[in-house]
């Protein structure tokens, strides 16, 4: 796997003409901010959510919480909530503006989702060609995008519920919320379990999300 | 709701000694940069506090009887406050300071409101709650309203403070009833602040001072690290 990132390096040798690699180095950055502000978030969520459980006789086990009681939680979640939300700006702003996005997750097609999701249960990954994702990537990185957006929305509607009372009651009402808040959080955990499995899997793609990964051929960069 | 009394007070006495790494202590870089943010986040929350903007009410059919009992103590604790010796005392950057007696805030014209609690834990209730509003009162003893905070002492040693935008708010209420009835020793009779637009713990019972000033106050969770503005 390995090999493929140093072929790829060495075929484009025009230095004038350097192909973008597969993450720019701005891409990488955001993925990491993101990376530190979501396990920051999650693990202080825990703790806020343990004060006063959700679900009858459920709780996160104190070692996986960030903060030992609810207070430094608290403090933890609302300082990482910039970093979460400005980072994630910058992201749909540039995902958008550079036409990332369209590229990279669009269109998501059925019977490839299908196809993909059956080589995946047999533990087929062909993930040979780095800088096209499959279907089922296409749509787990959609699902989670919405996620953190659905996060900060419903994060802001439990924090001030007075100043957006309009949202919450749109969202069904206080506890509500809350729950929506959790269910997005299950998600993300979700994902973010499916996401570092699969990068460990096959390796390549988390050295390309340091490194930069293989240069774009000029057709990858059109399409 | 007694749990948190109990652990709350449990690891506030504790909270000094069991800090660990992850801890938000103002001795270590990291908790000076949390409690940096939490300032921060006091100033964008004023920011974000509509003076003009209501929070929902509910009809009175919905009103929680009796309230939820919630402080630092557990309830077998409670100090009742004695209405014949209660005074409010008055503070701080207020023309007329003379003590307050029950029976003249009881004179006092009376405001409804019928609103959601939110607790910072994430529980809820609604209830109905009856009183002068801060803002009246305030006017009536000629306090300097263009001061920064309002702060309140309290009979179960639990100093609180607020900002004055909230403390003109008009669901802003120096409660002294609850559900129509005179409130009851453990929801802070003979009086107690209530806030529609703040978490509970910025609501002090059992009130027997308050002043009025540019000096930034503070409060009992906040100083265990709660945020100080806690709005809604």
């Amino acid at each position: 796997m390995n090999s493929v990132i140093g072929e790829n390096l060495t075929v484009d040798s025009e230095p004038a003409r350097k192909a973008p690699r597969l993450h720019p180095l701005g891409v990488r950055f955001m993925h990491w901010t993101n990376a530190v502000a979501m396990i920051i978030m999650i693990t202080s969520g825990w703790g806020i959510y343990d004060d006063y459980v959700i679900f009858h006789g459920t709780h996160f086990p104190p070692a996986l919480r960030l903060g030992s009681w609810a207070a430094p939680s608290l403090l933890w979640h609302f300082a990482a909530m910039w970093l979460l939300a400005l980072n994630g700006l910058a992201y749909l702003v540039y995902g958008t503006v550079t036409g990332r996005f369209k590229q990279r997750l669009l269109p998501i097609r059925w019977h490839e989702l299908m196809q993909t999701l059956g080589d995946s249960l047999h533990f087929r990954f062909t993930h040979e060609d780095l800088t096209v994702y499959n279907a089922v990537q296409k749509l787990l990185y959609v699902v989670v995008i919405l996620a953190g957006i659905w996060q900060v929305l419903t994060g802001l509607a439990i924090w001030k519920p007075v100043q957006f009372s309009a949202e919450v009651a749109l969202l069904g009402g206080f506890q509500a919320v809350r729950l929506e808040h959790f269910i997005g959080m299950s998600i993300i955990v979700g994902f973010l379990i499916v996401h570092v499995a699969l990068s460990l899997l096959v390796p390549s793609t988390l050295w390309a999300m340091i490194g930069g990964g293989p240069r774009l051929r000029r057709t990858a960069v059109r399409t | 709701m007694q749990r948190r009394g109990l652990l709350r007070g449990g690891l506030s006495l504790g909270a000094l000694t069991m800090l660990t790494g992850c801890d938000v202590s103002d001795s270590t870089s990291v908790g000076k940069a949390l409690n940096w943010v939490s300032r921060w986040n006091d100033r964008v929350q004023a920011a974000l506090f509509d003076p003009n903007k209501l929070a929902p009410t509910y009809p009175a059919s919905m009103i929680l009887k009796p309230p939820k009992f919630n402080a630092y103590f557990d309830i077998t604790q409670l100090k009742p406050v004695d209405a014949q010796t209660w005074k409010l005392e008055l503070a701080g950057l207020i023309a007329d300071k003379r003590p307050w007696t029950a029976a003249q805030i009881a004179a006092l014209p009376v405001r409804t409101m019928v609103i959601r609690h939110i607790c910072v834990e994430g529980w809820d209730y609604i209830g109905g709650w009856s009183g002068p509003t801060l803002r009246s009162f305030l006017e009536r003893v000629g306090a300097d309203l263009s001061a920064k905070y309002v702060a309140f002492k309290t009979a179960d040693d639990y100093p609180s403070s607020i900002d004055m935008a909230t403390a003109l708010h008009p669901q802003t209420l120096l409660a002294t009833q609850y559900a129509g009835e005179a409130l009851a020793d453990p929801f802070g009779f003979p009086l107690r602040l209530r806030m529609a637009t703040k978490l509970g713990y910025k609501n002090p019972k059992w009130i027997t001072a308050i002043e009025v000033t540019n000096r930034y106050p503070g409060g009992y969770w906040e100083s265990l690290g709660e945020n100080w503005f806690g709005g809604l």
